[in-house]
């Protein structure tokens, strides 16, 4: 008896054989950049950045380095917080909460009980006002920043590009990836657009510019 | 055990019922309407729209014609990324091995994101046969879920559920599934998100296994995507220790790069938003981090049957953003139930043809459920000729070798592509049928037409074509 495997395979192949039409090669010609901008201009990338994110109902910082650990004691509760490895130290030095580390891993139910969670990420894009999170230092694992009910990320300029043609190429599809673009939501009654459901209801990201 | 469309009536009589409900079709035209507003301001925003459709549509072709090669390179990256991958020939293969993988881990109750796949084949209720309880986790697909309900749309499957009835849902089964819904509870949306999400949590956090679905499988690396807005997704495919996705044969893109041409689509055209709040991907497993068993189950199900179409296979380049569904008249007339399938709607009305054929009355009545106005041919992402194939398949129905088992509805179908094809004769049906707007509810065609007719939306064609009509009245409610 034959495979499911050798049988789908020899179907599809089959289906094929009768096809007269090959299909041409695959036109490349949309936009590389965001549309509108010119990519080279970083304030207008930026810009537009915390733009899309505030239309999503989150909460934008733009802070200079110096600033970022006073912005952050503001922006966090007063209670604990998941600070993955890598997170730098001291951008948390004037914030008085708890810090939990998640080391040896969190059993979900603990980490449910935790009010925020504190990230990096590994790029951000600005057309779209996607984070992306690839679990590299600073990022910790994908339950980590999923439930806890604040999810605060601190965003390097630098890392912020224009398009997601321009993030794609970057981004390491081995690892698992988290792309966020805005907090939690649901438009399934009635189309009404509600914030927050299962994952983070509050986003906020911190910008640090020079 | 939860109902099925298995057994359901053929399109016609299925929308005389529907046609006649109200609230349905208040309901369906609010929600609708609403999508098409926001997707039109979206897209407008792309001046590269008509290009990323191209790249897309291209794209499809590329995977369909060297489909065997992909599915190949699939299972090689999965598997060296420490997945295990299956292969279903159809529903009942599939659920089969779904149950199996679960049996294998003792567990009795599993928690699913929103997969049409897994609607398509039943899967729910295999599970359930063999006492496993798979809970919906997407709001929308947990309202059906609750409700003992069907879907009635591909991205939105409870769309023709209003708050007043979402409530008095959750306030009546939630407490038989689990944590009940608050004391109280309004139908305010925010609140019963609310409750939505205290009932789920509590499921997420003891749930073993997951199932999924997948919008993109990528070919060059192995890697699955999931794209959602709720983080039920990520709930599932993050914390259960056993992940099992169930993918479609045509769900594969070539590269890691093509996705920038579906990610940059999806979003916009299904719900008008830039991205959808949560994109995950993952290939295969990844120690520490998310489940640690991952199951990949490749689904034929109908689509080689489908690939085998000449003009019809292009169906397959389907990404489920719903839009046909949103801008199609019919669609908003009749809801989602009345096309007999979880894939209702324009690309409904060809894809359930393709994959089951076409000998059955309720499948073979599906190419007709259209005015062929064509508005679905421009809203679609991968460029789908709809009209083309409509008419491709009628003609199937009509002259070619499909075996219609009841012999009224062959005649009835056999002669609405007659007047199909000779303007003439459709003209002086649509004269006869007089000019009550787009629906017919007393007045018929003549016969054979009249079974049709009972329920079939016909345009105004006289003066202006439907398309205009539709247009110039915002779909027809000015
Ligand atoms: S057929 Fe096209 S428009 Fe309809 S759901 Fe599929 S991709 Fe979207």
């Amino acid at each position: 008896m034959s495979s499911a495997r050798d049988d789908i395979l020899a179907r599809v192949r089959a289906a094929n054989a009768t096809q007269r039409a090959e299909p041409g090669a695959v036109p490349r010609t949309y936009l590389r950049h965001a549309p509108g901008i010119d990519p080279a201009d970083r304030a207008a990338v930026l810009a537009l950045f915390a733009e899309r994110l505030v239309e999503y109902g989150a909460t934008v910082h733009r802070v200079r380095s110096a600033d970022v650990a006073a912005v952050l004691a503001a922006a966090l509760p007063e209670g604990s917080a998941v600070v993955p490895g890598g997170f730098p130290a001291p951008w948390l030095a004037e914030w008085t909460g708890a810090v939990i580390a998640d080391t040896p891993p969190l059993p979900a139910g603990r980490l449910d009980t935790v009010d925020a969670v504190v990230t990096t990420c590994a790029a951000a894009i600005a057309d779209s006002g996607t984070l992306v999170l690839d679990g590299g230092p600073g990022q910790g694992r994908r339950a980590a920043t999923l439930l806890p009910d604040l999810h605060l990320c601190v965003v390097q300029a630098d890392q912020v590009v224009s398009s997601i043609p321009e993030a794609i190429g970057a981004l390491n599809p081995r690892r698992p990836l988290t792309w966020i673009s805005g907090p939690s939501a649901t438009a399934d009654i009635e189309m009404i657009r509600v914030q927050g459901v299962h994952g983070p209801r509050r986003l906020t990201v911190v910008l640090v510019e020079g | 055990m939860s109902r099925t469309f298995v057994g359901w009536p053929a399109f016609p009589q299925a929308a005389a019922v529907a046609t006649r409900d109200a609230q349905l079709r208040a309901n369906v035209a609010r929600a609708t309407g609403t999508i098409r507003a926001k997707r039109a301001k979206l897209v407008a925003e792309r001046p590269d729209w008509e290009e990323l459709r191209d790249s897309a549509a291209a794209l499809k072709d590329d995977v369909l014609t060297h489909l065997d090669t992909y599915l190949l390179q699939v299972e090689e990256k999965v598997t060296a990324a420490g997945g295990t991958v299956h292969w279903a020939r159809d529903a009942a293969e599939a659920n089969r091995i779904v149950t199996d993988l679960v049996r294998a881990t003792g567990e009795r109750e599993i928690v699913k994101v929103k997969s049409m796949l897994t609607e398509e084949i039943g899967l729910d209720n295999a599970l359930a046969a063999a006492g496993i309880d798979a809970r919906e986790t997407d709001l929308a697909a947990a309202i059906v879920q609750l409700g003992d309900d069907l879907p009635s749309h591909v991205v939105v499957p409870a769309l023709h559920r209003n708050r007043a009835e979402i409530r008095d849902i959750f306030v009546r089964e939630m407490g038989r599934h689990g944590r009940p819904a608050p004391e109280g509870l309004s139908d305010d949306p925010p609140q019963l998100a609310e409750a939505a999400r205290l009932h789920m949590r509590e499921k997420f956090l003891k749930a073993k296994v997951a199932v999924s679905g997948a919008n993109f499988l990528v070919a060059e690396t192995g890697t699955a995507v999931v794209v959602e807005s709720e983080g039920n997704g990520r709930m599932c495919l993050t914390l259960a220790d056993t992940l099992i996705t169930l993918v479609g044969l045509e769900k594969v893109v070539p590269t890691w790069r093509d996705l920038e041409v579906f990610l940059q689509l999806l979003a916009r055209n299904a719900t008008g938003e830039r991205m959808a709040p949560y994109t995950t991907t993952w290939t295969g497993t990844t120690p520490g981090d998310g489940p640690q068993t991952f199951h990949l189950v490749l689904v034929d199900n109908g689509r080689t049957r489908a690939l085998a179409d000449e003009v019809g296979r292009q169906a397959l380049r389907c990404i489920r953003c719903g839009a046909c569904m949103n801008i199609c008249p019919v669609y908003e007339r009749t809801g989602g139930q009345s096309y007999g399938s979880v894939y209702p709607g324009p690309i409904g009305a060809i894809l359930n043809p393709l994959l089951k054929g076409l000998d059955d009355p309720q499948t073979a009545s599906l190419p007709y459920a259209s005015s062929l106005c064509g508005a679905c041919n421009d809203v679609c992402p991968v460029r789908i000729r709809f009209t083309d194939v409509l008419l491709e398949l009628r003609h199937q129905v009509a002259e070619g070798d499909a075996k219609v088992k009841h012999p009224g509805e062959k005649a009835a179908l056999r002669a609405v592509g007659a007047v199909m094809e000779h303007p003439a004769a459709w003209n002086a049906a649509i004269r006869a049928a007089g000019k009550a707007g787009p629906l017919i509810p007393k007045k018929k065609l003549p016969k054979p037409l009249s079974g049709w007719t009972d329920s079939r939306i016909v345009p105004g064609i006289p003066k202006e074509s439907f398309r205009a009509w539709w247009e110039r009245t915002d779909g027809g409610t000015e």
